[in-house]
């Protein structure tokens, strides 16, 4: 398919102009871009459970919690992590995320449609009610500060370096998910969201396919925690919060669930209007909450399906994306 | 850790328990009706607080504050029902994210007009007084809401089991298609229950802005909460809501006396697993 090669050949384009047009800006762009592509993994970790198994998550922000308390407790409690075992806490971290995802999973993935988006909004409070809570562990209400950032021949206390790092990670992370749901087993997911009657009737168990993304997704959102952790420096019961899984849905949805690409496209437009916008104008809620309505109400496709829709009001028969549903 | 420490931690949790049942029994009505899940409620919950404080410094009247405030809150419900919700048609991830992004509206609106401050809701003189029952000094103003849930508790359920409008918002919960085919116009069913569900959490604001005080962050703190009621209870059960803001309201109280530390893990932890095992609540229809 020469289209899908297009498509490919524009993300790469995409990312590499990344790389090398936001190191030459100032340090408030190299900052902000840093901080959204370690978001937008959590949020492409949530496209695969919303957009393509078609399950809606408002409890993904626990998985980001689980990576970035894990770092920063080993890291706070245990200098552990800030040299060469940084590495091992990326393992951990993401490891963590997906043992939580395995066993929030076992609760959640029988429920459907709303009742899986409540069940996944109960565990995501019991994270943040531990969070919260458990001042001997997580340092409460305060969070976590993170003194350094980790040194092993780089240092990644300069933002440019670190920057590239994430960005390698946000580029692994994308190309694994890619290749995942191009795969015999994403293809299976896709079949599910869309119809899972049929998939069970056809002999796929759908129980195990959806825990399985589901467990994937967790362990992305611990990946994505562990670098948000030294992105920002701190973490706190803020970073499990509902809102940030609500924001993480909604930047899914922005972008165009079912992309992946679209997500991140959505955690950009969203930190740049929140972090950018907020130091320009005194109404830049109102500007992010109406994108948020207009976006529901008129292109239910999300920015990603602007393309399409512009092929179809050309006459040309373009493929209609199918609209996602909970 | 004696008799009394028992009798006013339940004292304390069940007056909760009065107020999470103001906000929770909408919210189910409204999930129950319409199987919308509204991010919006905690954002009537505040407004509802801040309308009454506009209110009150106006006219100095807490007494006028408590219907206007409700009242304007569910103008705002009926009109988001109208104008939004209703035309996107059944689907709820749209829905709900609707609701979401209406909720960040109204939290940079109330931001602007109201500013961050924490402020009180004053209740008047007559309510802020204690009287003593058995030794224990209990405010007045905790009773005050014990019984104005237990009022409305008493009236909506009434309402939905003795009136010609209350069987059909309960034909309406159990088979929507069903209620339309016998001639049953759900779609003026939702807008008065929507209206309902955002009166009832108007009025809990101005309640509640007595003793947790009102500032911005309070509606996804409460929110969370009534979600808790209405999952233990049971999605669209008026007695449901009533035992799970109960619950909600006991396990709070005693879950941050007794164990502070995993205080909101013990209240959320039972509301997951009430979910797995039976997804419409403990007490909600099929």
């Amino acid at each position: 398919m020469t289209s899908q090669r297009t498509k490919i050949l524009a993300v790469v384009a995409a990312l590499a102009l990344i790389a090398i047009v936001v190191p030459n800006t100032n340090s408030f762009v190299i900052l902000l871009t840093t901080r959204a592509l370690a978001f937008a993994i959590l949020v492409m970790s949530l496209d695969l459970l919303l957009g393509f198994t078609g399950l809606a998550s408002l409890g993904q922000a626990a998985y980001l919690g689980m990576g970035a308390y894990t770092t920063a407790i080993l890291a706070t409690r245990f200098q552990f992590g800030l040299g060469y075992d940084f590495w091992l806490v990326v393992l951990l971290g993401t490891a963590f995320g997906a043992a939580l995802a395995a066993v929030f999973g076992l609760l959640a993935i029988r429920a459907t449609r709303v009742y899986f988006l409540m069940i996944t909004l109960a565990l995501g409070q019991c994270v943040w009610g531990l969070a919260y809570r458990w001042n001997s562990l997580t340092g409460g209400d305060n969070g976590i500060n993170l003194r350094q950032r980790p040194k092993f021949g780089i240092d990644l206390a300069n933002e440019v370096t670190f920057f590239y790092l994430v960005l390698a990670f946000f580029a692994a992370s994308l190309l694994a998910l890619f290749v995942l749901v191009k795969s015999p087993f994403g293809r299976s997911l896709t079949g599910i969201r869309e119809q899972e009657l049929r998939m069970r009737v056809l002999g796929y168990n759908t129980w195990l396919h959806k825990y399985i993304a589901f467990v994937i997704a967790g362990a992305f959102g611990g990946l994505s925690g562990v670098l948000w952790a030294h992105t920002a420096g701190i973490v706190s019961p803020e970073n499990v919060v509902l809102t940030t899984s609500v924001d993480a849905l909604l930047m899914a949805v922005l972008g165009g669930a079912g992309t992946l690409v679209g997500g991140v496209i959505g955690a950009f437009i969203v930190f740049f209007l929140r972090e950018y916008l907020s130091t320009v104008v005194w109404w830049w809620q109102y500007v992010l909450g109406s994108v948020y309505v207009l976006t529901i109400l008129y292109l239910p496709g999300g920015l990603m399906s602007i393309p399409a829709l512009i092929r179809q009001r050309r006459g040309g028969a373009g493929p209609k994306r199918g609209s996602t549903e909970a | 850790m004696d008799v009394r420490f028992w009798l006013i931690q339940a004292f304390n949790g069940i007056s909760y328990g009065a107020l999470l049942f103001l906000v929770g029994s909408g919210l189910s009505l409204i999930f129950g009706v319409m199987r919308i899940v509204n991010l919006s409620h905690g954002s009537y919950f505040l407004l509802g607080g801040y309308i009454a404080l506009t209110v009150i410094w106006t006219t100095g009247s807490w007494l006028l504050a408590l219907p206007v405030a409700a009242l304007a809150v569910a103008l705002l419900g009926l009109l988001m029902e109208r104008i939004f919700l209703r035309p996107l048609g059944f689907d709820p991830l749209r829905q709900v994210l609707l609701t979401v992004g209406f909720a960040f509206l109204f939290q940079q609106a109330a931001l602007d007009i109201w500013t961050g401050n924490n402020f009180d809701i004053n209740p008047p003189d007559a309510l802020s007084r204690s009287v003593q029952v058995g030794g224990l000094f209990l405010p007045l103003y905790r009773i005050f809401m014990i019984a104005t849930a237990l009022v409305i508790g008493i009236v909506l359920w009434l309402v939905m089991e003795k009136t010609r409008m209350g069987a059909a918002v309960r034909a309406t919960v159990d088979d929507a298609p069903m209620a339309r085919g016998v001639g049953i116009d759900t779609s003026r069913i939702s807008m008065f229950i929507f209206a309902l569900g955002a009166f009832l959490a108007g009025l809990g604001g101005v309640i509640g802005g007595g003793f947790l005080s009102i500032y911005p962050g309070l509606d996804f703190e409460i929110l969370p909460l009534a979600f808790a009621v209405v999952i233990i209870g049971g999605m669209g059960s008026l007695g449901g809501a009533a035992i799970g803001a109960l619950l909600v309201g006991l396990a709070d109280n005693f879950g941050k006396a007794l164990f502070p530390e995993i205080s909101y893990f013990t209240l959320y932890a039972p509301m997951a697993l009430i979910l797995a095992v039976k997804p419409t609540g403990l007490f909600g229809r099929e």
